[in-house]
């Protein structure tokens, strides 16, 4: 009885302030998909450093010939500082950080510019213009410059890098893209609760007839509460399931079709990650709607 | 039997009891009640009589627990009011019927449902509201009425739909607040008869009024209040004092 008296008040409810349940509904819409937006660029975000700092290497370029390098005064690396230089890899103090090292000699890497080089643009190269390098693969990507400090000092180094260097600048665009997200996200979430605030306080006005009534032949406050917070939770969850459909389908025709066909070298997030996202939206929007009821509501159903 | 439902014979106890009661709503203003006390005996019917401002509406809402009183002490139904915590307080009010002077009845649902919402909102089983509400309806002499709406009834009819919610679920206590207020002179006498009857089943009656000649008829218990003092209280008493003196 109870139940179905609720229900029926809920539907009047929404039935009643219909374009305002709609506003809801489209706020709460708005405002999750960017809250799910920036949470899945952090996936994607997550999910390209997981893949490729494991694939990035650290090069140790050693001295050549005639390097500009104060380091490299003494001319080309010498075979002894080479093994010096590995030792200190393989068994020095940041040993427990290196994973695997590989040693490129000039003529290695020069073979391998000629395999890329297939129209001959490097056809006046020779071996000697390269320059030999140790390849050295970490446990750790983030502790990249422990191992460059103390490599750096040692003679034969020419020079240290990360190839993480190459990506710093897509990561910080796809970090700056979460926050802007992000802050229209909270600026829409406040909206949002502004609007449902003012909706609930509607249909309480309007509904003061009954509610007194209720009051006055002895209802529990939970029952004369509930149809009005469940207008407001059933309009939010609305919103949340919109936004959700929205990101997957997002997801799956821009980024699963569209992207990964063009630019294929990248691992993307997927609908599956939507669907992660998708509960925390939903809980989002319930507890918005929650709030928001509870604190209108006190004034205008009071025991 | 017209009545089914007449309440078994009880020793007489006080169902509402107010002791040194003070209500003061600003600070510094002069109260609404000034240390009232007062007890009303199962099976009462009493009027509470007084010009505006006397302080009837305190009085009432006191009992309803719709304010709490600033000094002494309300106990209503068994209860003590000053130590009862708001959850509880729809509770009392279910042993509490409330009937206005401008009927408060839902202007879009029938007779029947109107009486059946009081009901249904505090959880009574359908078979419970099936059988309940069309007893109650002929009790208030509604009956073959039950699917019009307030606005095709007449103010007395209205009020009757009024009563009848209001003692729907067989409470201990009926408070009308100005029942009258609104109807004319032949009417009232009708609704005056239904409340008689239902006192007379058990029902403590207690009704705030303005109404001399009805108060005069009746000859039942008066309290009379005056700027918050209690100063009269008389069994088959008069509506003006100067008339029992």
């Amino acid at each position: 009885m109870r139940l179905r008296f609720i229900s029926a008040e809920v539907f009047n409810g929404l039935r009643r302030n219909s374009t305002m349940a709609l506003s809801v509904v489209l706020v709460t819409f708005v405002s999750l998909t960017f809250v799910g937006a920036a949470a899945l660029t952090q996936m994607q975000v997550d999910k390209l450093k997981d893949d490729w700092y494991g694939k990035v290497e650290v090069s140790v370029f050693l001295c050549p010939e005639n390097s500009r390098n104060v380091q490299c005064a003494a001319g080309r690396a010498t075979p002894a500082q080479e093994d010096a230089i590995e030792d200190v890899l393989k068994n020095g103090s940041v040993a427990p950080l290196v994973e695997s090292v590989e040693y490129e000699s000039r003529e290695e890497a020069f073979e391998k510019l000629r395999e890329r080089d297939t129209d001959n643009r490097f056809a006046l190269l020779t071996a000697d213009g390269m320059q030999a390098s140790f390849r050295v693969k970490l446990t750790d990507p983030e502790q990249f410059e422990l191992v460059a400090d103390t490599v750096a000092g040692i003679e034969g180094v020419d020079e240290v890098q990360d190839q993480r260097e190459i990506f710093k600048g897509l990561f910080s665009l796809l970090n700056a893209a979460t926050f802007i997200a992000a802050g229209l996200a909270a600026v829409m979430l406040l909206a949002a609760v502004l609007l449902i605030t003012t909706t609930i306080r509607l249909s309480a006005l309007s509904r003061r007839r009954e509610t007194n009534i209720m009051r006055m032949v002895g209802a529990s406050r939970g029952l004369i509460q509930m149809p009005f917070m469940l207008e407001g939770a059933v309009a939010a969850t609305l919103g949340a399931l919109l936004a959700t459909t929205g990101l997957w389908l997002s997801v799956r025709y821009l980024i699963e079709d569209w992207l990964r066909g063009s630019v294929t070298f990248v691992d993307y997030i997927s609908g599956d990650d939507v669907l992660v996202v998708a509960p925390w939206l939903l809980a989002i929007a319930v507890a918005l709607a929650v709030m928001a009821s509870l604190a209108t509501l006190g004034r205008y159903t009071r025991a | 039997m017209r009545v089914a439902w007449v309440r078994p014979p009880t020793p007489k106890a006080a169902v509402i009891r107010l002791d040194n009661v003070s209500k003061v709503y600003a600070r510094g203003a002069r109260p609404a009640l000034d240390d009232i006390s007062v007890e009303v005996e199962r099976g009462d019917f009493v009027f509470l009589v007084g010009s505006s401002g006397s302080g009837k509406s305190t009085f009432l809402k006191l009992i309803l627990r719709e304010e709490r009183p600033t000094s002494g002490d309300v106990h209503v139904a068994g209860r003590h009011l000053n130590k009862l915590s708001n959850w509880r307080v729809p509770h009392l009010r279910r042993e509490i019927g409330a009937v206005f002077q401008d009927f408060r009845l839902l202007p879009n649902k029938t007779v029947f449902d109107n009486v059946a919402f009081g009901l249904e909102v505090i959880g009574k089983k359908r078979h419970h509201v099936q059988s309940m509400v069309p007893e109650t309806l002929e009790l208030v002499g509604l009956a073959g009425k039950e699917k019009r709406l307030p606005h095709e009834l007449s103010g007395g009819e209205q009020q009757r739909v009024a009563i009848a919610r209001a003692v729907v679920n067989h409470p201990p206590i009926l408070l009308c607040d100005e029942p009258t207020g609104n109807l004319d002179p032949g009417t009232s006498i009708g609704i005056m008869r239904l409340l008689d009857r239902i006192n007379r089943t058990g029902t403590t009656v207690l009704m705030a009024t303005h109404d001399d000649e009805i108060v005069d008829q009746m000859r039942k218990r008066v309290i009379e209040l005056k700027g918050g003092q209690l100063i009269r209280d008389q069994d088959r008493g008069v509506y003006g004092a100067e008339a029992s003196a």
